[in-house]
């Protein structure tokens, strides 16, 4: 798959000298032979197989899991990029709860005529359910992950907000947990920001949203079970907020009040961290074959008697069609200027994007509106002739269906792979927490597409993760004074 | 504690107990074979196992007449069927997979570790390794339940681990005595070999030295029988499980649950004021027979009790 241009690359200037921020790094690096890094390759392979940070693979024998291939050489950060990327973050997501709480109550954006209502109305994802609810803080999206990419020039922008269940913040934590593990003189020479509260601050913001008048609120982790691809990391935030894991099975309502079955008897739950979408949450009311959920739980959460993060709808805001209005939103609702820009984006229903889009299909980059995972996208530069005719069909068929996007350089970052060191595509996903106040812990899950040339990270698609490390904002200490 | 959590941990330990003391089992066969003994007499110890596991069926569906070769590989390696060694160490970390929340990570990723390197045992593997692979079944539920009371905290949790683990082990311990019962090779011809033999479930249950400390006195299936059920001092023995059993039961207990703590009690009873040989007045297997079916009577109680709560209740 070729880069069409030249990328930006996190370690390295064009010149091929290390950056200012990753000098102390790389320098390091060079001076590691080849057969050392390789065994703390093998070594990080067998620590997260003995610790089971593994996901299962659909569609393969019962019981197949696998490993999220981990590269050994980190993403670094300088503070000060950091700082304004945190910042766009915060302003970002702020926003997005302005819009989905305005969407469930006035919908004043939508009658100063800034996104056209149908796009939101008729969308899947807009819950009527959610209409007039009030919630604890008026908080909808709790838990957000951002996925940024840097654009040519090196600036960052947003490739996508994830709303519903964000996952892929326990890699943020165990990859680091794995760096200290495997390279604990580089954590000690190089000041980086720890990301290890985390759960804190999740379980701190998950009480902080319990309902009016609970003082010591019961918090439970909802999971679709052991055989979910996620299940790692239920379990593993779980822990880390000594909360209890729980099943759909494990909970019911009565008198619109939840309650899990405990050895003692039911006892009372008042806020749902769930890691189910919303169509499987209830299923008196949505999917009524689901066997995941909990009869009920609407009516519970309708009447004031449990929380549940992320909110019921907040799908809505995270579409692919409706991610072209952010930056409108941010304006709308904080009269502010948007710090982080999205990526130039066409929306096909409308004609002269249309038109465009279909001129320049092998440029570009078109993605499904609901797709997710990387599944049902087309990579322009990448296709062969076949499948450029099938999309142009598909567009032709259901514009509204699909978006499109120049195809992105995305930054590179130098990656251990068979023959050495090499350039790898990298986007990030941040965590960004929303509770009494917004939160971003200072990393994110760095994800690489491992496949040279590839621009598809997901991990269904062959691509792996990196730690994160942000910098911290005293100059590192040099490696003569240690 | 979820009722789900419960059930888990419970299956957990039980898996693993099984996992041990079908080594122990197979462990005896071995040791067996080593005795000058006729080839239809280890055919028929081996028929006796497989009758005293409820396997004899499930063996017989798979491969027809028994061979010692066969019997070993179906008992301890068969994927296919859930009673295998490997099986229940899989079951073992599937269940600490579904509560790795609520265990200590060293207890799962001791659980994992042993459910990874099982994957490299099976049928294939040459005869000389398989001592070895009795070995190290019994060395990771000796490091799996020293790293759990080395780390569990004392509470629910630890309560329904001792649950499970203490009602599998009275019931493979009376499994045990079982086989060597309806062994015809078990009652030798002559003393001597009576003896060795039933030295040899003695040594494989690790209980040998403790049963010559005890009685300074021949082995005779008699002797052997009473210690492995009276004693309350042993740990392998029924008697001390069901103490166990008992004071776990009583940590956890409910509203639903007194009838279960009664009925442990009652069983429990027998054995610390019973006399042996009033309790196998008919013959020691009628009473081993009867004796696990009470236990899978408690079984099903706790189930009800504390691990599937029906309704809404």
């Amino acid at each position: 798959m070729p880069s069409p241009r030249l990328a930006y690359d996190e370690m390295l200037e064009p010149s091929g000298a290390p950056r200012a921020h990753c000098r102390q790094y790389y320098d390091w690096l060079r001076e590691q032979p080849a057969e050392h890094l390789a065994r703390k390759r093998a070594e990080a392979d067998a620590l997260f197989h003995r610790v089971g940070i593994t996901f299962a693979v659909y569609g393969e024998t019962a019981g197949t899991e696998r490993l999220i291939p981990f590269d050994i050489v980190p993403r670094i950060l300088p503070a000060e990029e950091w700082a304004l990327l945190e910042q766009g973050l915060k302003q970002r997501v702020r926003a997005l709860n302005a819009f989905i709480a305005d969407i469930y109550h006035e919908q004043r954006i939508l009658r100063a005529g800034r996104i056209p209502p149908e796009q939101i109305l008729c969308n899947p994802q807009y819950r009527p359910e959610m209409q007039g609810l009030d919630l604890p803080g008026g908080i909808y999206a709790h838990i957000s992950g951002i996925d940024v990419v840097r654009d040519d020039a090196g600036r960052f922008c947003v490739l996508e907000d994830n709303l519903r269940v964000p996952s892929g913040v326990s890699y943020m934590l165990e990859n680091r947990k794995m760096m200290m593990r495997l390279f604990p003189e580089l954590f000690a020479r190089d000041a980086i920001e720890p990301v290890e509260h985390y759960p804190d601050v999740l379980h701190e913001n998950l009480r902080s949203v319990a309902p009016d008048g609970v003082t010591d609120p019961t918090v439970v982790l909802l999971t679709p079970g052991a055989y979910n691809s996620a299940y790692f990391e239920h379990a593993f935030l779980a822990q880390q907020m000594g909360i209890e894991l729980v099943e759909g099975q494990d909970l019911f309502v009565r008198d619109a009040v939840l309650y899990m079955r405990t050895t003692q008897g039911p006892e009372r739950v008042d806020v749902v961290y769930r890691r189910l979408d919303d169509d499987f949450l209830d299923p008196l009311s949505f999917r009524p074959e689901s066997t995941l959920g909990v009869p009920g739980l609407l009516t519970a959460y309708r009447a004031g008697h449990v929380s549940i993060a992320n909110a019921i709808g907040t799908g809505v805001a995270d579409d692919k069609s409706v991610y072209p209005y952010v930056p409108e939103m941010v304006r709308f609702y904080l009269g502010e200027e948007p710090l982080l820009a999205n990526v130039p984006t066409w929306v096909l229903r409308r004609a002269d994007d249309r038109a465009y889009v279909l001129a320049h299909l092998e440029e570009l980059v078109v993605k499904e509106v609901h797709g997710a995972g990387g599944y049902g996208m087309l990579i322009g530069p990448a296709a062969s002739r076949a499948q450029l005719e099938e999309f142009r069909a598909r567009i032709a068929a259901h514009p509204e269906r699909y978006i499109a996007q120049p195809t992105l350089a995305l930054s590179t970052s130098p990656t251990l792979v068979a023959a050495g060191l090499a350039p790898r595509h990298i986007d990030l996903r941040p965590f960004v927490l929303s509770g009494r106040e917004v939160t971003v812990v200072p990393g994110g899950l760095t994800r690489v597409a491992l496949r040279e040339g590839s621009l598809v990270v997901n991990s269904s698609q062959g691509g792996g993760t990196k730690d994160t490390w942000v910098l911290g904002a005293a100059p590192p200490v040099a490696l003569a004074a240690v | 504690m979820l009722s789900r959590t419960a059930d888990h941990l419970y299956w957990m330990s039980r898996y693993l107990e099984r996992a041990v003391n079908l080594a122990r089992m197979i462990d005896a066969h071995q040791r067996l074979a080593l005795l000058p003994r006729s080839p239809d007499a280890v055919l028929q110890g081996w028929q006796a196992t497989l009758v005293s596991l409820g396997l004899d069926d499930a063996y017989r569906e798979r491969h027809g007449s028994v061979t010692a070769r066969r019997a070993f590989d179906f008992v301890a390696f068969d994927r296919e069927h859930p009673g295998s060694i490997l099986q229940c160490l899989r079951a073992a970390r599937e269940n600490a997979r579904a509560v790795r929340g609520t265990i200590t990570s060293d207890m799962w990723e001791t659980l994992n570790t042993t459910y990874l390197e099982s994957l490299s045992f099976g049928a294939s593997m040459p005869e000389s390794g398989r001592g070895e692979f009795l070995e190290w079944v019994k060395y990771r539920a000796h490091l799996t339940r020293g790293i759990t009371s080395g780390t569990l905290l004392r509470d629910e949790a630890l309560h329904f681990t001792n649950i499970g683990t203490f009602l599998e082990r009275a019931d493979n311990t009376t499994r045990m005595l079982e086989a060597r019962w309806r062994d015809p090779g078990g009652r030798g011809e002559r003393l001597v070999e009576e003896a060795s033999e039933w030295a040899v479930l003695l040594r494989a249950m690790s209980a040998f030295e403790m049963f010559r400390r005890l009685y300074r006195d021949s082995v005779t299936p008699q002797r052997v029988t009473e210690m492995l059920l009276m004693r309350d001092d042993l740990p392998q023995g029924v008697h001390r499980c069901l103490d166990e059993l008992q004071a776990n039961l009583a940590a956890v207990a409910n509203q639903h649950s007194r009838e279960t703590l009664r009925r442990a009690g009652e069983l429990h009873a027998q054995f610390h004021f019973g006399r042996f040989a009033d309790l196998c007045a008919e013959g020691v297997t009628t009473f081993l027979d009867r004796f696990q079916a009470r236990l899978r009577d408690l079984g099903q109680r706790i189930a009800n009790d504390f691990l599937v709560p029906s309704g809404t209740g």
